[in-house]
C-alpha cells in the first residue's frame, strides 16, 4: 500500500520535475537560441565567483530579481482574484502534462508501473480541459487588475483561446479516429505498429505525423497559438496593449511568464504523444530492437524503459526547439489576422481533415 | 497576392529555413571555437568593456590641453575657443605667465561637458594648437551636472590616444564630482 503510494508519488514527481526544470531552462533556451539565430551571443553576464556557465545562471538571477521586487497591487484591483490569477495560470499549465505518457511500462519484479503521472482513458480530453482552464487565470488577471488595457488583453486571450482550442480539438479528432482511442497511452502504443504493413513491411512506424500530416500542421499551428507566444501574442501585445499582466510585478508576473513556458512544454508533449510516436523508438519493441531486415537485439526491460523515456524527452526538446524557432522567425499577427487564420483557415481545414480521414479509413478498411 | 503567399505556410517554411540555417551555422562555429579553432566566430557581438571596435583617428573624443615642455599649458588664453563655442561650454580666466616671453596663460580653463556638443570648433579655432580632442575617452559620466565640469588640471593631465584609438589615460574623475 505504502509502496504503491510511493510509486504514484514518484511518477507525479518525475513529471513535475520535468515540467518545472524544463520551464525554467526554457528562459535560458529562449535567450540563447534567439541570440544564436540572430548572430548574437545572448545573456552571459550573470556569474557566481566568476563562473558564467554559458549564461545558465540568468534564470537564477531572474528568479532572485522577481522574488525581491515590489509586489504591487493597484488600489482598485480585486484583492482575491488579483492574487489568485497567476496561481491558476501556472496550476493548470502544470497539471495539464499529467496524462501525457513519458514511457510505456516499467516492470520491477512482478510490479508493472505505467510511465505516466495519471493513467486516464480520456487523456486527450483531460489535457484540453486543463489547457482551456488555464485561460481563466488570464481572464481573472485582466478583469481583476481594474485596468482597461489588462481587460482588453484578457478579452483577446479568451478569443484566441477559443479559436485555438476549436482548431486543436478538431485537428486531434483525426488522430483519435486513426488510432481509435482517447487514451494517450493507447495512442502512443498504436504508433509503434507498422504503417501499411501489406505494402511497406515493417519499415515505417505509424507515427501520427505520417498518418495525419495535415492534422499535424494544424495542431502545431493551433498549439503555438494556444501558448500565447509571439506569432500569436495579441493577449500580450507588447507594442500596443501591454496585455493582461500590465499591473503585475515581481514573482506574480514571473508566474505568468512561467505559465507561457509551461504551456509550451505541454503543447510540445502533446505534439510528441499524438504525432511523433510518443515514447516510441523506431523498431524498439517491449523486449528489444526488432529491425525490419530481421536482426533482433534483445534488451532488458529497464533498459527499454529508459530508452523510451529518453526518446520522449528528446522529442519534446526537438518540438520545443521548433516552436522557439517559429517564435523568433515570424512577425506577430494582428488581432484580426489571427482571428481570420483561426476561423477561416485552421477550423475549416481541420474539419476537412476529419472528413478526409474518415473517407480514407473507409477506403483502407479500418485503422492504419 | 500569390496563392502560396496567401496560404502563408510556404513563407513560414522559407523563414524557418533561413533562421534555422543561421542557428546551425553559428552553433557549428561556436562549437569549433570551443574546441580550439579560435578563428571561428559564431557571433558578430563585440563584448564592449573588454573588447572595443577600433576608433577612427578623426574621432572627436574628450578634450585635452596640450602642455609646454615645462608642463604649463600651451594655451595663451586668447578666448578664441570660448568665443567660437556654439554651446558656450568653455570658461576661461586669464593670468600672467611667469615667463615674460609668453603673454598670457589660463588661470582657469573649465569645459562643461554636460553642454559640449563635440563639434570640434574649439580645436579648429585654436591658434596655438593648445586644445585637442584626441584622447579617445568617451566614457565620462557623472550623477550631477557639477561633475561634468572638467577643470584645467584634469584636462592638462590627459594623453593622446594610442595608434589604434585606444585611450592611454584613464577616464578622469573631476575633483568636483560629488558621487
Amino acid at each position: 500500500m505504502l509502496l504503491d503510494l510511493g510509486i504514484v508519488f514518484g511518477r507525479v514527481a518525475f513529471v513535475m520535475m520535468f515540467m518545472l526544470n524544463l520551464g525554467g531552462i526554457l528562459t535560458w533556451v529562449e535567450r540563447k537560441q534567439s541570440a544564436i539565430m540572430q548572430d548574437r551571443i545572448g545573456a552571459n553576464r550573470a556569474s557566481i565567483f566568476g563562473f558564467r556557465v554559458m549564461g545558465l545562471l540568468h534564470p537564477l538571477a531572474d528568479a532572485i530579481k522577481m522574488l525581491t521586487k515590489e509586489d504591487f497591487r493597484p488600489a482598485r484591483a480585486d484583492r482575491f482574484l488579483f492574487s489568485l490569477a497567476p496561481f491558476v495560470s501556472v496550476f493548470f499549465a502544470l497539471v495539464a502534462f499529467a496524462s501525457i505518457p513519458f514511457g510505456d511500462t516499467l516492470r520491477v519484479g512482478d510490479r508493472v508501473i505505467p510511465l505516466q503521472a495519471v493513467t486516464l482513458n480520456v487523456g486527450v480530453l483531460y489535457v484540453f480541459a486543463m489547457l482551456s482552464l488555464g485561460v481563466y487565470g488570464v481572464m481573472m488577471a485582466g478583469w481583476s487588475s481594474a485596468n482597461n488595457f489588462a481587460l482588453l488583453g484578457a478579452q483577446r486571450a479568451a478569443a484566441l483561446m477559443i479559436t485555438a482550442e476549436i482548431a486543436i480539438g478538431a485537428s486531434i479528432m483525426g488522430v483519435v479516429m486513426v488510432y481509435g482511442s482517447l487514451n494517450l497511452q493507447d495512442i502512443a502504443r498504436a504508433q509503434g505498429n507498422a504503417l501499411f504493413p501489406q505494402w511497406l513491411g515493417q519499415w515505417v512506424p505509424a507515427w501520427g505525423v505520417l498518418t495525419q500530416p495535415l492534422g499535424f500542421i494544424l495542431f502545431l499551428t493551433a498549439g503555438i497559438a494556444a501558448t500565447k507566444r509571439i506569432p500569436f501574442d495579441m493577449p500580450e501585445g507588447e507594442s500596443e496593449i501591454i496585455g493582461y499582466f500590465v499591473e503585475y510585478s515581481g514573482m506574480k508576473f514571473g508566474m505568468f511568464a512561467m505559465a507561457d513556458f509551461l504551456e509550451t512544454v505541454v503543447i510540445a508533449g502533446m505534439t510528441t504523444a499524438l504525432f511523433l510516436g510518443g515514447w516510441q523508438v523506431p523498431y524498439l519493441m517491449a523486449d528489444g530492437f526488432h529491425f525490419p531486415w530481421g536482426a533482433v537485439a534483445t534488451l532488458p526491460q529497464p533498459a527499454v524503459a529508459v530508452l523510451q523515456v529518453g526518446s520522449f524527452v528528446v522529442k519534446v526538446c526537438v518540438v520545443i526547439f521548433f516552436m522557439m524557432l517559429i517564435r523568433w522567425t515570424l512577425p506577430r499577427f494582428r488581432y484580426d489576422q489571427a482571428m481570420r487564420l483561426g476561423w477561416l483557415g485552421l477550423f475549416p481545414l481541420s474539419i476537412l481533415n476529419i472528413v478526409l480521414t474518415g473517407v480514407l479509413l473507409l477506403l483502407l478498411g479500418g485503422r492504419a | 497576392m500569390r496563392l502560396g503567399r496567401r496560404f502563408y505556410l510556404s513563407e513560414v517554411v522559407e523563414g524557418v529555413v533561413l533562421t534555422a540555417g543561421h542557428f546551425f551555422r553559428n552553433m557549428g562555429k561556436h562549437i569549433a571555437h570551443a574546441l580550439g579553432r579560435k578563428s571561428a566566430r559564431g557571433a558578430v557581438t563585440i563584448q564592449y568593456p573588454e573588447e572595443r571596435r577600433p576608433y577612427s583617428p578623426r574621432l572627436r573624443s574628450l578634450h585635452r590641453l596640450v602642455r609646454r615642455e615645462d608642463g604649463s599649458p600651451r594655451c595663451v588664453a586668447c578666448m578664441m575657443c570660448e568665443t567660437v563655442c556654439p554651446a558656450r561650454c568653455i570658461y576661461i580666466v586669464a593670468t600672467e605667465h611667469p615667463n615674460p616671453e609668453i603673454e598670457k596663460m589660463p588661470e582657469r580653463f573649465d569645459i562643461d561637458l554636460g553642454k559640449c556638443v563635440f563639434c570640434g570648433y574649439c580645436v579648429e579655432a585654436c591658434p596655438e594648437d593648445a586644445i585637442r580632442m584626441d584622447t579617445g575617452i568617451l566614457e565620462f559620466s557623472s550623477y550631477s551636472r557639477r561633475g561634468m565640469i572638467y577643470t584645467k588640471e584634469t584636462l592638462l593631465a590627459l594623453e593622446p590616444a594610442a595608434k589604434d584609438g585606444r585611450p592611454t589615460s584613464p577616464v578622469p574623475i573631476p575633483a568636483t564630482r560629488t558621487v
